[in-house]
């Protein structure tokens, strides 16, 4: 029964999305008459569509958490032996339990849409909602049509297959989740974006509306690859955070489109400029949410994070693909000319450094996107080629530094106009720190160009960060600003962590008996014992390693190389012992001959890595700055809404005092 | 400055920097792009020594040797012909690497002829076979594989 309700919500929910798209577009032609009557049921559409969604998704998580052995999905991805946690997590570590969080995830957004938002005009709203529910309509049937997670199996399954033991930890419960609300939080933009220049609503107010929206996208996004970063950092067992692997960036990708959309959004409903260039920004976004979609669920890259392989699927996210953005840039091209100029500026204010670092985000996006594709488009040729480090690293920092530079100084220019000449204190001083920092480094050692640019930008930008802030009255800094303020320290921290972590990691690998010790970075590793461990599914090798720095007590470590038997693999568990320095990481491998003295010897892999931990402290304070700029935002929208309310009551007591009863006057709409 | 001028001034700078950020990618794809070498290519046409490139290939049965240090290990990897290079690598070997199963080594070709391999990629899992090593079944898979369908039948 569960399979069969499931797939009855579904079908509903997608019927539900041509009524909220047919409905919307009907409001949207229409001044009045018979075709707005039909208008007024986008919204509950929207609404009810979210609740069938969700319980679609609710029952396959079900599904899951009981193993129903006779659903297709369950059986090929889940065991019954499996701990609990990774059976209900198992629900979307597969191609179409994700693809069915994603929609659910995008029928949430729409309904949250649709249910709170009161601010826009009703024909941009109908057009959102549209707009909305014509994307919802291809993802329901991408996952109808060709990977229906309900179906059922003619013979129940005696056991299921397992899940991929990469998969079976603790980070597949966050990293996915958030970052599909991330990639599909900016639907709601683009939606938004499309309504507003469908109706020729491109103005700040639209701004005020959206911005919520791409900055709740956009906390999670960062939030999402961050979890990431650290997941496949301790899982994978190689030390590295960031691999520039193709399932990574595409969830940069759409982070970096955001990030650039989250300014100059604020741009438009701060100053009414830049109004083509947001519309454009809010179409680039989710187009790269739906790239990295296709990269991720066609199975056409081959990575650790690929688990589909499927060309037909591939095919079918490519139309939708191709039928969104050649949609949407053909009504760009259409209506741009028809939005008029928004407010000028000179290049030395603030919206001349938003604009400048906007065209560096976009530069760095071009650089990844043609990195990650480069691959693709080779083996059409038959040359194969792989695209890492040695290209992203240089080629992304060309635009990373000057970037950085402006972002220092950008939120201490003044909107329209300014002269440099009013900060010239604040510029020599950042200055200064930077080249500082650079001697200092170059004093201490010899170390690669871009690491140490690395250090010198993050000190100075952790100082810019705060400048904001000085001569301010702390108290009456207005809360949207500390959110900024959080955030822009976090990517100076975050760049911090990177850059050290390039230039001061050490690294030791040797063949050790037990009882022999190692010395990296100032810690002695001694290996004491290798012994057999069992977990639930998996059998282990486990080493026992006493890691003391200098004389202080020594910490216990317990690397594992483990063997799982559904599906059977083996993975290395690290083991990590975390200062506020930096963390220790070490790795066992096999069996390595026997020393002179006849003693077993085995593998063992460590690393001193200073201050890595600071890559991911940044990338938390990146969203929680986000989250108190959403706060500070919300707090300023309802102090509007209830000044508003206290307004129109003053009005309404007024007309009543003055004995005119206003009989069919309908609710006035809120100005903001 | 005029309105439009403005927004014309915006659009030439994007443009400029998106065709420069092209160009860049470009040159830099050109010389940093790992190229992908199987051992019969590497033979006939070997890569400039400590060119950064891939070689995929089978791991020749018999051919894995632990050296004295304990965490370097030499093997020779074979094509879908009789060539042969042989592979230094220092390091944690991948799980289920083992003899007669593919594997890409990332690293560059040495001046003595030795492939120096900084990083390994084997089979994960047995779904799981490393994009390169697609279609590329050598003469020791199709051996292995007859050995195991015969007496199915």
């Amino acid at each position: 029964m569960i399979a069969e309700l499931g797939l009855a919500a579904l079908w509903l929910s997608a019927a539900l999305a041509v009524l909220q798209m047919v409905s919307g577009a009907l409001g949207l032609r229409a001044g009045g008459g018979a075709a707005a009557a039909y208008a007024i049921h986008a919204r509950p559409a929207a609404v009810v569509q979210a609740f069938l969604a969700t319980l679609a998704f609710l029952l396959l998580l079900y599904a899951f958490a009981i193993t129903d052995l006779s659903i297709k999905l369950v059986a090929t991805n889940s065991h019954s032996a499996k701990p609990f946690i990774y059976k209900l997590t198992g629900t979307w570590g597969n191609h179409e339990g994700s693809m069915l969080l994603w929609v659910a995830v995008l029928a949430i957004s729409g309904g949250l849409l649709a249910g709170l938002e009161r601010r826009l005009p009703e024909r941009t709203m109908s057009a959102t909602l549209a707009v909305q529910g014509f994307v919802a309509l291809g993802f329901y049937a991408f996952l109808l049509l060709s990977s229906n997670p309900f179906e059922r199996l003619p013979v129940p399954a005696v056991e299921g297959s397992g899940l991929n033991p990469l998969l079976q930890d603790i980070g597949l419960a966050i990293h996915p989740p958030t970052l599909y609300i991330g990639y599909v939080g900016l639907s709601v933009a683009f939606s938004l974006a499309m309504g507003a220049l469908l109706t020729r609503q491109v103005n700040p107010d639209f701004a005020k509306v959206l911005r919520p929206w791409v900055l709740g996208a956009w906390v999670f996004l960062t939030f999402g690859i961050t979890a990431g970063s650290y997941w496949a950092y301790y899982e994978l067992g190689w030390g590295g955070w960031w691999f520039w692997d193709p399932v990574e960036n595409a969830s940069l990708m759409p982070w970096l489109a955001a990030t650039a959309l989250l300014h100059s959004v604020s741009v438009l409903a701060a100053r009414d400029a830049l109004r083509t260039w947001t519309i454009m920004l809010g179409v680039l976004a989710f187009s790269m949410s739906m790239l990295g979609t296709f990269l991720v669920r066609s199975g056409v890259l081959t990575s650790v994070h690929a688990f589909a392989v499927d060309p037909e699927r591939g095919t079918f996210i490519l139309v939708l693909l191709g039928l969104y953005i050649g949609g949407a840039l053909a009504i760009f091209a259409a209506r741009a000319s028809s939005i008029s100029e928004g407010k000028r500026f000179t290049a030395t204010s603030r919206e001349g450094a938003l604009v400048f670092n906007n065209v560096m985000l976009s530069a760095i996006l071009a650089i990844v996107l043609l990195g990650t594709l480069y691959p693709l488009l080779t083996e059409a040729f038959d040359v194969r080629v792989s695209v890492g480090p040695p290209y992203f690293n240089p080629a992304g920092a060309i635009f990373a530094i000057p970037m950085f530079m402006v972002m220092a100084v950008g939120p201490l220019l003044r909107w329209k106009d300014d002269k440099p000449k009013r900060i010239q204190f604040e510029l020599a001083l950042l200055a200064a720190i930077a080249i500082g920092v650079i001697v200092l480094v170059a004093v201490l050692g010899d170390f690669d160009v871009l690491p140490v640019l690395g250090l010198a930008l993050a000190a100075a930008l952790g100082v810019a960060a705060l400048l904001p802030l000085r001569g301010r009255k702390l108290a009456r800094v207005p809360i949207a600003t500390w959110g900024m303020v959080c955030a822009h320290f976090g990517v100076a921290v975050a760049l911090f962590g990177m850059a050290s972590e390039s230039a001061f990691t050490s690294e030791k690998l040797a063949a050790v008996a037990p009882g022999q010790t190692e010395e990296v970075a100032g810690w002695t590793i001694r290996l004491e014992s290798v012994d057999p461990v069992a977990g639930p599914n998996w059998t282990a090798v486990e080493a026992r390693i006493a890691a003391s720095r200098g004389d202080e007590e020594p910490v216990m470590l317990a690397p594992q190389s483990r063997n799982f038997w559904a599906p059977s693999q083996a993975t290395s568990e690290s083991a990590l012992v975390t200062r506020w320095d930096g963390q220790l990481y070490a790795v066992i491998g096999d069996r390595a001959g026997v020393d002179a003295a006849g003693n077993e010897r085995w593998q063992l892999r460590v690393w001193w890595k200073p201050f890595v931990t600071f890559i991911w402290y940044g990338g938390l304070l990146i969203a929680l700055g986000g989250t108190i700029s959403i706060a500070g935002r919300l707090q300023v929208d309802l102090r509007q809404r209830h000044a508003i309310r206290r307004r129109d009551e003053e009005r309404a007591d007024l007309e009543a005092l003055n004995g005119r009863v206003s009989d069919n006057g309908p609710l006035p709409e809120p100005a903001e | 400055m005029k309105a439009k001028h403005q927004r014309l001034a915006l659009v030439v700078l994007a443009l400029v920097a998106i065709v420069a950020a092209g160009l860049i990618a470009a040159w830099t794809l050109r010389n940093q792009a790992n190229y992908f070498y199987l051992p019969e290519q590497m033979a006939s046409e070997p890569p400039a020594v400590g060119q950064a490139v891939r070689l995929g290939g089978m791991v020749q049965p018999g051919s894995i040797q632990t050296l004295a240090d304990g965490v370097s290990v030499r093997f020779v990897v074979t094509g879908n012909t009789a060539s042969t290079v042989p592979v230094r690598y220092s390091g944690i070997l991948p799980d289920l690497f083992v003899e007669g199963s593919g594997v890409v080594a990332e690293g560059s070709l040495g001046p003595d002829g030795v492939f120096q391999a900084s990083n390994l990629l084997a089979k994960h899992d047995e779904n799981y076979v490393p994009r390169e090593l697609e279609g590329l079944h050598g003469e020791d898979a199709a051996q292995q594989a007859r050995e195991t369908v015969a007496g199915l039948d």
